[in-house]
């Protein structure tokens, strides 16, 4: 990089909506030469060819044919985050560009946010919040009591890195773990945990208390928890999805909480997000919603972006990249 | 019990707010007669030597002077709950009046409902909640950010079981835990959770991200919590209260949380329960109350009816009472 300029990063945009974080900026400033998208459009002669790499925020920018054609010396997208659902891994490819996301910052955020919603739900916390801060405070304390979190089964769906950190805070309180995954976790790892494995989900579902989804979206995990796999489930269990929205049956979702097939259902992401004010799954008192904020703290969004320049530089300097994502 | 009848129990009412619960008294009623406190006062000539028993369920009825002048054949009053400080215990001591509270299973509700308020606090969940259900809201901000659980320092006031408990689930979270008890806790205990001992309570609050109460109420520990305290900690700190309401200034954190000496609050106890509904906490954006729910499992509640069960019949049959708290 002597003499030379630092590299072309090319983002959606600076702060806005979905905008790369202005406390980021700096650091991204000092190995990169900052484009936005913006800039690139006005300019395109003189920009796309400087543009080596794309940091995705949020999803953004959108990577298409188009995108890719006009980018000659593009070698490498980072995605922020670690679902990667979003992009056609096989196209990236096509034009030899390298891909990596962020799987070790996500991990421990997003297991927090899954134990988060898993209590909050069980203790019925938003709904008490808001009666203790009501004008009238009409309530029966016998209609407002919770589950027990302690000593009760969790299934957890999906047991890579985040499902195995949920598993961790899960035996904290105590709770039966038991898991369902593509291929069954090493002996150590099982009773590092207490957890048991189900190789089929149907038996997971039976048993658990609250059901935990942490499985990447995949054309296999689309809609993997449908009519049939909620009727599976207990009457008193909860439905937790931390992974993508689509890798629940949204409508069979709506229909089991209206009926009493399951219990509750507390989801930090959904299909689409947000969704159009008026669906169901936002009337449900039994429902439990939050803005996708798996990886939203300071330090994980920013250890995400460190995880990003990681594999980014790893890339442009011909060396293995810590998390390249290919296409399966 | 052929021939004889079941001992006479009083209770406050049952149902409405805090009553008895529905659901408890087809249980109770197996063992014990129950007055309610209106059935009492409207036939205190027959009733008030047949009550050999006091139901106290959500610290009611309460139990002064003048009630215990009238029941000459009261043995017993059953408490719920591990907390005692609403019972004067010397008073009842001098009527001869034993008492029982239910310490240990609520532990484990408690602990949990702990960090329910941490994790709920510090990711913003209610406020989150609330953008995600408004009719108003289009799209989520990407600079909209929590602060971090994991890898932070807790510290927690008070290491009972409860406190314990706490720092066992906390560790699986790889919290840093600083702990500040009157005594200190064995060496294997607190390697086990890998929890610091804070002789001074300042050096807790000025390491912790979040402060846990996990206190008894008793003389020594009213206002534990006070200006001096809040401004020990950090500005990004969250004071998080599981045990009761007066150990903390209550006026002193509203000060704190306006002018951003501390960060947030989640309290399940305040003082009164309920607040006023003018009191400022109620109003305040970075606080989440709850309505004293610490041990408000449907297993729980019911495990504790069964405990009191117990305890009074122990009471009234002149045996070793379970849990009975002395003076």
């Amino acid at each position: 990089m002597e003499g030379g300029e630092l590299p072309g990063l090319l983002v959606n945009e600076i702060g806005g909506i979905c905008g790369i974080l202005h406390s980021h900026v700096a650091f991204l400033r000092k190995h990169f030469y900052l484009i936005t998208m913006k800039e690139l459009l006005e300019n395109r002669k003189h920009l796309s060819r400087k543009v080596q790499a794309i940091y995705l925020w949020w999803h953004k920018p959108v990577i298409d044919r188009e995108l890719l054609q006009s980018l000659p010396n593009l070698k490498v997208i980072a995605n922020s985050g670690v679902g990667m659902d979003h992009l056609d891994l096989k196209l990236v490819a096509s034009f030899g560009v390298k891909m990596a996301n962020a799987p070790r910052a996500v991990c421990s955020s997003t297991a927090d946010a899954g134990m988060a919603l898993l209590l909050a739900s069980a203790r019925r916390l938003v709904e008490v919040h808001h009666i203790a801060i009501s004008s009238s405070m009409d309530y029966c304390e016998a209609d407002i009591l919770g589950v027990k979190v302690s000593g009760a089964t969790l299934g957890i769906i999906g047991m890579g890195r985040i499902g195995y950190k949920i598993a961790l805070r899960a035996k904290a309180f105590e709770m039966k773990i038991l898991y369902h995954n593509r291929t069954q976790r090493k002996a150590q790892e099982e009773q590092a945990v207490g957890a048991t494995y189900c190789e089929k989900i149907d038996s997971l579902l039976q048993q658990a208390d609250f059901v935990m989804v942490a499985v990447s979206l995949t054309p296999q995990t689309r809609n993997l928890i449908g009519k049939r796999e909620l009727e599976l489930m207990k009457p008193t269990a909860t439905l937790v999805n931390i992974s993508r929205g689509a890798v629940v049956d949204q409508e069979a979702l709506v229909m089991a909480l209206q009926t009493g097939v399951i219990w509750a259902a507390a989801l930090d992401v959904t299909y689409p997000e947000p969704l159009p004010r008026d669906h169901p799954l936002l009337k449900l008192k039994n429902v439990i919603i939050t803005p996708h904020l798996g990886i939203k703290t300071d330090k994980t969004t920013y250890m995400i972006t460190e995880e990003a320049v990681e594999n980014i530089l790893a890339a442009l300097n011909g060396l293995p990249m810590p998390s390249e994502v290919l296409p399966s | 019990m052929e021939g004889q009848e079941l001992p006479y129990v009083l209770i406050d009412c049952i149902g409405g707010v805090h009553g008895v619960y529905e659901d408890h008294v087809g249980f109770l009623q197996k063992h014990f007669h129950l007055i309610t406190m209106k059935e009492y006062l409207e036939n205190k000539t027959l009733l008030s030597k047949k009550i050999r028993a006091i139901y106290m369920w959500y610290q009611k009825p309460v139990v002064n002077k003048e009630l215990l002048q009238s029941l000459p054949n009261l043995r017993i009053v059953a408490s719920s709950g591990v907390g005692i400080d609403h019972l004067d215990l010397n008073l009842l001591s001098s009527f001869g009046v034993k008492v029982s509270n239910t310490p240990f299973i609520v532990s484990t509700d408690t602990a949990d409902l702990g960090m329910a308020l941490m994790l709920a606090s510090s990711r913003r969940l209610v406020e989150g909640y609330e953008m995600a259900v408004s009719p108003d809201t289009e799209y989520f901000p990407a600079d909209w950010l929590g602060a971090e659980v994991s890898g932070a320092t807790l510290g927690i006031v008070g290491m009972g079981t409860i406190g314990y408990k706490v720092a066992e689930r906390a560790k699986a979270f790889e919290m840093k835990i600083l702990y500040h008890n009157r005594s200190q806790r064995k060496k294997e205990e607190e390697s086990a959770v890998g929890a610091v001992y804070c002789k001074k309570i300042d050096d807790l609050l000025q390491q912790s991200d979040f402060v846990l109460l996990a206190v008894n109420l008793t003389p020594q520990t009213h206002k534990l919590i006070g200006k001096r305290e809040l401004e020990l900690m950090k500005p990004t700190a969250t004071l998080i209260n599981i045990s009761r309401g007066l150990l903390v200034d209550q006026d002193a954190l509203v000060e704190a949380l306006q002018n951003k000496v501390i960060k947030a609050a989640a309290l399940d106890v305040t003082y009164p329960e309920p607040l006023p509904r003018d009191h400022p906490l109620l109003k305040l954006k970075n606080v989440i109350i709850t309505p004293h729910i610490g041990s408000a499992t449907k297993k729980t509640r019911r495990i504790m009816m069964e405990e009191m069960t117990e305890s009074i019949q122990a009471g009234i049959a002149g045996l070793p009472i379970p849990h009975e708290v002395l003076p």
